[in-house]
């Protein structure tokens, strides 16, 4: 705990003099035991062995999910499978999957990197931590495992599912901690709610760990009006290790990046030119110490930024700001670019609407054609059809003076669109040429 | 003026079943059930023997539903009876939403009429009362 302490208050200098002597021992263990390291490094003419500062970081060749992908399952490892105690794998819903290892040290890590949240937050031993991610292959469910572990909670592996067994769970056992994706939180919640439970009430959750899907500032302000409790959110990728890559603090302010094991950049992703603090681009990390699968410069390909400064907190770690999206989910409707999380953010503004949403894009003479699918709140007044046009309309211009892109509104009945145990499926791309 | 509940479906395979099976269940009898439809929703009217019980039933079955108030009146079963009515309203400059009529026992129409604003709907019922007609409550149209 008092060690932990200090890792995370570290001042920044002795933090990089940390990741420069760990990143050079990744360069040469990736050079010298993984063949895909010694051709890209080579290709490149970047010499391992030769890192003097963290800047010249920049002149190492990027590491894509493409070249993960290529090296399935096991050309990626650095250590010996003797040395491998388990496997996580990202879903494969566009391809082959991409794997992660870890021995026995990478999981200490792993564990450690997501109770930094559960610290954050002032949890520990005293903690219920009830984790509905699922469990298996997916690093959500595990990673929240183990944080909840090494934190010193009592940890309930509920996995996801049967929504209704999860409000009996959270009530019965008195859960205090509630890691799970946003969206299925907001859907026990909603549930509970139909159910005619008060979750402010009726549950005694403190604080809920969520991450795995980026969401608004909005929608955490109705998760946390929901459940009287304070969302931290997480980030992490199967790619690096999982979720605890970086945790938000109790400020809300940006997510410290657990920099003691992985080292950011953000780049600009047209031309993979590193970017200073503060400005908005693509994160690139290079693990510090990761043993079974390092990576050196791997494209996350999700959008943030650095965040100028230091936080409230005391803690020394960088903050990278929350998500604004994947570059994979960011659609480029009639050649706008648009993310998910800017439709979520103007539906907010909009009381008679739910949280849920879904985008569907179709093919209409050779044009994109964007139908947003909404749900109305209990309370509107819809008895007059024009009530209803005038919602569209006004959904409709707010979206198009927020996004540049002309959308259609179609308001749906409560619960028809489909409420996820996982991750949510936001976007339905029918378009021709596309997929 | 009576309750009447307004319930909001989308315009696909059976929903408008599913809607009158639930209330079917909850042994709920309708009057009357009037549809506005649009290419992708249709708005459901209806008149029933107990329209709070109805509320509550298809609240907790996630239906959208909302109770609205509306004017009944009876009016005779007979050439005339509806446009005597509306002169009345005329007169009086009321604006009408929408209404819709169905017969009730024998020799009587019921004239459902929404009529906007909750002030000027109050005075077009006494004025439709001092004109002679008669205005309807529920354990009239059973």
């Amino acid at each position: 705990m008092s060690k932990e302490r200090d890792v995370l208050t570290l001042p920044h200098d002795e933090l990089e003099a940390l990741q420069l002597e760990g990143i050079k021992k990744t360069l040469v263990k990736c050079y010298e035991n993984v063949p895909f390291y010694k051709e890209s490094f080579d290709a490149a003419g970047f010499d391992p062995y030769a890192l003097e500062t963290l800047e010249d970081l920049k002149n190492a060749p990027f590491t894509t999910k493409q070249d993960l992908r290529d090296n399935y399952p096991y050309k990626m490892f650095a250590v010996p499978m003797s040395e491998v105690r388990e496997i996580h794998m990202s879903s494969g819903t566009t391809g082959i999957a991409t794997v992660g290892g870890y021995t026995e040290h990478d999981l200490e890590i792993w564990g450690d990197c997501f109770a930094r949240a559960i610290r954050y937050a002032n949890g520990g031993k005293d903690d219920v931590c009830h984790v509905c991610y699922g469990y298996g292959l997916f690093t959500g469910g595990l990673g929240a495992h183990y944080g909840g572990v090494s934190a010193g909670c009592t940890t309930i592996p509920m996995s996801a599912g049967n929504t209704e067994r999860q409000i009996r769970v959270l009530r019965e056992m008195g859960s205090t901690i509630l890691c799970c994706t946003p969206s299925y939180a907001m859907h026990i919640a909603d549930t509970a709610i139909s159910m005619g439970l008060d979750p402010k009430k009726d549950f005694s959750l403190k604080v809920g760990i969520h991450g795995a899907e980026a969401f608004s500032d909005n929608f955490r302000a109705d998760l946390e009006k929901k459940f009287g409790y304070k969302v931290l959110d997480i980030y992490g990728l199967t790619e690096t290790m999982g979720p605890g890559v970086a945790v938000e603090c109790w400020e809300q302010q940006g997510l410290h990046l657990a920099e003691d094991h992985f080292y950011p950049e953000i780049i600009d992703p047209e031309t993979g030119e590193v970017l200073p603090d503060g400005e908005w681009g693509e994160l690139v990390l290079t693990t510090v110490d990761r043993e079974a699968t390092p990576v050196v410069r791997y494209r996350t390909r999700d959008i943030t930024r650095i965040i100028p400064g230091e936080c409230a907190c005391g803690r020394t770690h960088k903050r990278i700001d929350r998500l604004h999206g994947r570059t994979d989910d960011m659609l480029i409707i009639r050649g706008v670019n648009v993310f998910p999380s800017q439709i979520e953010d103007v539906m907010k503004t909009v009381p008679e609407l739910s949280s849920w949403y879904q985008v569907e894009l179709t093919t209409v003479d050779h044009l994109d054609r964007v139908t947003l699918k909404v749900e109305l709140e209990q309370g509107f007044d819809f008895d007059e059809i024009r009530e209803i046009e005038r919602l569209q309309k006004e959904v409709e211009s707010r979206m198009k003076s927020a996004l540049s892109v002309g959308l259609k509104v179609k308001i749906v009945e409560p619960k028809s669109i489909p409420r996820s145990e996982g991750k949510v499926k936001r976007v339905i791309d029918n378009r021709e040429g596309v997929n | 003026m009576i309750d009447q509940i307004t319930v909001f479906l989308e315009n696909s395979e059976g929903r408008l079943a599913a809607l009158c099976r639930t209330l079917a269940w909850a042994n709920i009898n309708m009057h009357s059930l009037v549809i506005a439809d649009t290419t992708d929703y249709g708005v459901v009217r209806i008149i029933c023997d107990d329209p709070a019980r109805a509320i509550d039933v298809l609240k907790s079955a996630d239906y959208r539903v909302i109770s609205t108030k509306v004017a009944a009146i009876g009016v005779p079963n007979e050439p005339g009876g509806l446009a005597k009515l509306l002169a009345t309203l005329d007169e009086l400059g009321q604006n009408i939403e929408y209404g819709y009529c169905f017969t009730i026992n024998g020799g009587m129409a019921c004239d459902i009429l929404k009529i906007s604003g909750a002030k000027e709907a109050s005075e077009a019922a006494k004025a439709v009362e001092e004109a002679g007609f008669k205005l309807l409550t529920l354990d009239d149209i059973a």
